[in-house]
This record gives C-alpha cells, structure tokens and sequence, in this order.
C-alpha cells in the first residue's frame, strides 16, 4: 500500500528548520504533527512541537499533562512541546524586544498594550508566529534556552494558517517604520525562504479535505512562495474487498456482518478515489498514507506505529 | 413530523455551531433544504472559505446577498421545493463595509475609516472578523428581507463560541477605559504622558500608532451605533424565535466543545433545539465472535471472503461502540436525545447526498425510490440508530 521508499525521512529535511503540519479541521493534524516529531527525535534531531492557540492537544498522546503557556516540556527525550498562548508571547516579546524602564510584565499586561494587542490588525497573529520563529533560531533569543533543530508547528486550520503566515508581511507594510515593522519583515522573509520552512499538508480521503489540500498548496505557492513538502493521508481504509467479493455480498443474504462489509467496501472505494484525485491535482509530491485506526482512541503506541509508516520503517 | 421539525416549529432564525470539521456546513445547508421542501421561505447564510457549500448545491458562485436557488434541480434529484431557497456565502470585508456605510454618521467618516490602513486589515485579517460579520449579517437580513427562517452556517473557529461572543467584545472594546485614554490627547500622536505610552510608541513605531489613533476617533463616533447593534443583536439571539442546533461529530473534541457550548448556550439564555451527531456508525447485530461469524458466512462468501468480512465487521462495531457511548453521554450531560445521522459511505458534497440527508433528517421528503444507489446514501438504515 505504501509507495515510496521513506527511507531517512525527515532526515532529509534537516536543513529546514520549520515543519508546518497543516490541513482541515479534523484530519489529525497533531497526530501527524506527534508522528512527525518521533520520526525526527528517532532520527536524531533534537525537536519540538509547537501549538497556537492554547491549545495543548499533544502532551495527553504522550502521557504528560498540558504544561504552562510558552513552557518548553520535555515529552521524550529530544522531543519537547510548547503551547503558544498570545498574552504570554506578548509579554516575552516585550521582555526581548523593547527593554526599558517599565519590566516587561507589568507593559504587557497594562491595558493600554492589551488595547493595542487586540486592536491592531494581526498582531496576536504576528505574536505568535513570531514565537515559532524564535523557537527555530540558532542560538536561540532567549537566554539559556535549548537551540532545536525542527520546531513542528501543529498548525491552525488551513484558513487561520494563511492569516498567521501573512501577519508579519501585513504587519511590516502597516508599522512601516519601529522595531515591530523591522522584526516582521525580518520573519516574512525568513517565512518565505524554502529551505527553511516546509509544510507538509495532510488530509482525510475526503473530498472537502482534499479540495481544501489543493486549495492551501495553491495559496501557499502563490502567496508566500513556499512549497509542499509532503502529503499525509490520514485516516485511509484499506482496499480489502475486490469488486468481485462486493458483487458476492451484494448478492448474499441480508446480515449485519454483510452490511458492514459493504459499507466498508463503499467507503474505501470513495476514500480511493479522493486519493487519486489528490495525487493527480498535486503531483510529484510523496504520498504517505496512514491507516484508520479502528478503536476508541490512539494511544502513545499509534503514535509510534504511525511514525514508524512515515520513516518508512514498519510496514 | 420529525424531531428535527417539531425541535425548529416556530422558530425564525436557525444557527448551526460547533467545532471545526464536524460537517457544519452541510447540516445547514441540508437543514435549509429540507424546511424548503416544507413549504417554507428559507434563506441560507454560510461562512465557507473553501466555498463548500457552492460545490455541494451546484452553484458557481454565491453573492454577499442571498440570491435564489434554482430548485428545478432539486426536482432532478427526486426533491421538490414546495417553498423557496435563497443562498449566499459571507463576504466578512464587504459585510464589514456596509456595516461601516450604515453606522457612520457623514460620508467623511465612512470613506476616511474604509481608508484607513489599520481598517482595511481589521476588516479582513483579523481573527474575530468573521464572527462578527457573520452575526451582522444575519442581523441585516433579518431586519430587510422577508424570510420566513433564516439558517446560519457559523465560522469554522476552533471555539463554537467565539461566535457568541463577537459583539460584545467590539462593543466592550470600544467602550473600554483603555480606548479613552487612547483618545484623549489629541493631534496625530499620542502624546499621553506615562511611561507605557513612550514605552508603546518605542516598541511599535509612530506611524502604527497614528494610523491606530485615528482608526480608533473615527470608530468612536460610531460608538452608539455599534452599542444599540450590539444590543439589538443580543435580543435576536436570545429571542423566542431563534434556535441554535448544535453540530458534533462522536469523537472526543468536536463532542467536548458541543458540550461545553451547550453550557454557555444556557447560561446565555439562548435557546438550543437539537444536538445533531453527524457520521454515527450504528450499532448493527448482535456482538458475535469473529470466528462465529467467519464459520457462519462460509458456507456462502467462502472461508477467505468470510473471514474479511467477520474481522471488518468487529472494527465497524469498535466504532459503532465508541460512537454509542459519545451519544449516551451527550444524552446524560444535556437530560436530552440527540439526533444522530449515520456514517455515509462518502463524503455529501453533491444533491443526491444532500437529499438523501435531508431525508434522514426531515423524514422523507424526496420522491426517490427507496434503494436508491445514490452517491452519499447511507447503508445503514437511519432506523437503527435510534435506541
């Protein structure tokens, strides 16, 4: 079922810096975003997963509680995560960026910058983007904080993820001048550089997952000059019934083992169909796919397993 | 009548909410569909940037004002439209546009914010626009036109309630102490005392600052307009007349939010109708052992086929099984049933499907023969979903 040879991979992204696992709502980005973080700390990279948002989805895959806004948490061993909330980043931003008389703490959190945070057009976006970039340089800004090779971002939905790649070009366009409009067209140009940053787009066997797949590739191209790296096809029934075994049980007797069969065979055949579809709108690009996993919920071990299919290592 | 009809009797405005990816979409656009097909005058308001809902009613594109549905296309489809369906997508920037031409108070406040660089990305980029443009929307529609229900998509933010909050939070904002202290000193710049002030102006440079102060003068003229829009607009959502269905898939996140939004839906005072389960795998036969049921199939399929289809159909009830406990404890947690649509075997993104859908929801509608092999259809019939 698996077509390429993966063998290495991601190693062979270690000149990128930034990793953006983008998609759909609900296609299993931070799963995949997890399995990619494996795969690269198996492989020797010291790495982290980042969430906007608040969000803390990866850390209960790995057995660990959410930990603290902006706190870097060791989930294995060269494999750690951050969640990005705004009010943190601003108040680090702050802290980094515009040191002065008043401690960064009390400026951050004095109406008058929330007032501004809030109001000024994509600056939370650019906070927290800003936030991702940091996490990727080397030596990193903040003081004493460990150098990663691959910052994972576990990206918001493929709409809210454009709004956070455009927000430092927006952002330098309307500050023009100041510290802000420097540090944006600083991360715009480094957004926009290929070989640091690649996104790999992942996607349900679906048909709006997949035209959304096509329609974030396109605007990525066109937007930001920024390329696909791969795609993750997640969640993919296996072709287990021929059309021959489906004219046998469309022929067979009404049976709830029957019916689920057929429905199976059903989806799968659709499932299929929307791969191909995606495999020829996007073509040239490596193709993992990701089987359904048939149970309540994934644990830490379907973490590995998937890893495992995208390093090409199990079957 | 079905549940979903005796849950929306009576009411006039229709807000689909949930999480992102749960098929919000297309239950509105079914929901719409099927009160058309009821005799009703319906229009749908949907907020869909991978334009999913043009592709699954057919239409090439859909305005900033609800246009009609050719329903002769429904007919095609075994669906007759006795009443009528108006649909359009959400333009948040030229909503926000209009909304700006309404409220201003002169012609040169209304050109000089549509001109201003700060406006022009608050308008479009920033997270947040589109709740609010989609609630000003609705609110627009309900006040001119002549429908008889109006059906809101809602944006897909991660956060169902977002949405709710979205007016109040502009209002909020504008009427906050921070804004004031932003407009008191007056010329381009702000030359408020205090360190913050040098300490802001040091950080985000002084062209920034002056497009944000007059930004923020020109808004404050619209103040009252925004605050009685704001209070209007509360008093639609928490009138008798409007129903919020809350859209969930059985996995544990989308179903975490429904719950959590149902809760602040009560506290909030707004009334919700329905919870909808959107791709419920049913629980179908009894629970027998793999092997049983191989042994069973043999005689039949042959030991090969048997044995697939024994072991696809104890996954199946694996997720049957999970999806039924999502329901009962949606059930247990909100004292009420909710209304389940089974798993397609492919995704509803043409008419077939969406009749077919409409059909599980809404009892039949459609003329179609009952084994229809419609793209979408389900296998599973929506009987045994039902405990």
């Amino acid at each position: 079922m698996r077509e390429r040879s993966t063998t290495g991979w991601p190693l062979q992204l270690t000149p990128r810096r930034l990793l953006i696992v983008a998609g759909k709502g609900g296609v299993g980005r931070s799963t995949v975003a997890a399995a990619v973080a494996v795969a690269a700390a198996r492989s020797g990279a010291r790495v982290i997963v980042a969430e906007t948002a608040g969000r803390a989805d990866v850390p209960p895959m790995f057995g660990h509680r959410a930990g603290e806004p902006l706190v870097e948490t060791e989930l294995l061993p060269d494999l750690h995560h951050i969640t990005i909330d705004r009010q943190v980043a601003l108040e680090e931003y702050l802290r980094l960026e515009a040191p002065g008389p008043v401690p960064a703490a009390v400026l951050g959190r004095s109406r008058a910058f929330g007032l501004f945070v809030e109001a000024a057009p994509g600056m939370s976006d650019l906070l927290t983007i800003g936030k991702v970039w940091e996490l990727a340089q080397q030596p990193r800004h903040r003081r004493n904080a460990l150098a990663y090779d691959l910052v994972v971002l576990d990206a918001p939905a493929s709409g809210q993820l454009v709004g956070l790649l455009a927000a430092p070009r927006t952002f330098s366009q309307i500050a023009r001048v100041g510290p802000v409009a420097r540090q944006a067209s600083r991360i715009a140009g480094a957004l926009s550089d290929p070989s640091t940053v690649g996104v790999i787009s992942v996607a349900t066997p679906e048909q709006m997952a997949v035209t959304e797949a096509i329609a974030l590739q396109r605007a990525l191209s066109d937007e930001f000059g920024i390329e696909l790296e791969a795609l993750v096809v997640n969640r993919l029934f296996p072709r287990r019934f021929t059309a021959k075994d489906e004219r046998a049980l469309a022929a067979a007797a009404d049976d709830p083992a029957v019916r689920s069969a057929r429905w199976f065979y059903g989806r799968a055949q659709a499932q299929h169909a929307q791969l191909q579809r995606l495999r020829d709108e996007l073509p040239g690009l490596s193709c993992t796919t990701l089987p359904f996993v048939f149970q309540a919920a994934l644990d830490f071990a379907d973490i590995e397993r998937l890893a495992d299919l995208l390093t090409g290592a199990g079957v | 009548m079905s549940r979903l009809e005796r849950a929306l009797a009576g009411k006039h405005v229709v807000i689909c909410a949930g999480a992102g990816g749960v098929g919000k979409t297309t239950v509105a656009a079914t929901v719409a569909l099927g009160l058309a097909a009821r005799g009703r005058r319906v229009a749908l308001v949907t907020i869909d940037p991978a334009r999913r809902l043009a592709e699954a009613l057919g239409l090439e594109s859909l305005g900033n004002q609800p246009e009609a549905v050719d329903v002769a296309r429904f007919l095609e489809s075994g669906l007759e439209i006795r009443g009528e369906l108006s649909a359009m997508m959400l333009d948040a920037k030229r909503t926000f546009d209009e909304l700006i031409g309404v409220l201003a108070p002169s012609a040169a406040t209304r050109d000089a914010i549509l001109g201003n660089p700060v406006y022009q990305h608050v308008s479009t980029a920033v997270a947040g626009s589109q709740e609010y443009t989609a609630i000003a929307k609705l609110y627009e529609i309900e006040h001119t036109a002549d429908y008889e229900v109006i059906v809101l998509d809602t944006p897909p933010s991660r956060h169902a309630i977002d949405f709710l909050e979205a007016p109040d939070r502009l209002t909020g904002f504008l009427e906050g102490r921070a804004l004031a202290a932003f407009l008191k000193p007056t010329g381009g710049v702000i030359r408020a005392a205090g360190v913050v002030f040098a300490a802001l102006r040091r950080v985000t440079g002084v062209g920034l600052l002056d497009d944000l102060t007059s930004f923020f003068r020109l808004l404050s003229e619209m103040l009252d307009g925004f605050r009685q829009r704001a209070a209007d607009v509360h008093e639609l959502l928490t009138g008798p007349g409007t129903a919020f269905l809350i859209v969930t898939s059985p996995e544990r996140a989308p179903l975490d939010e429904a719950l959590f939004f149902a809760t602040e839906l009560d506290r909030a005072g707004m009334h919700r109708a329905a919870v909808i389960v959107n791709r419920v795998h049913p629980l179908d036969g009894r629970n027998l052992d793999t092997a049983a049921i191989a042994a069973r199939l043999a005689p039949t399929l042959g030991s090969s086929l048997a044995a697939r289809v024994a072991a696809t159909h104890s996954e199946v009830r694996c997720l049957a099984e999970r999806d039924a406990a999502a329901v009962a404890r949606l059930r247990s947690a909100l004292r009420a049933q909710p209304i389940c649509l089974a798993d397609r075997e492919s995704d509803v993104h043409d008419l077939a499907g969406l009749v077919s859908l409409c059909d599980e929801l809404f009892g039949r509608v459609s003329a179609r023969s009952g084994g229809s092999k419609a793209s979408g259809s389900a296998h599973f019939a929506s009987d045994r979903l039902r405990p």
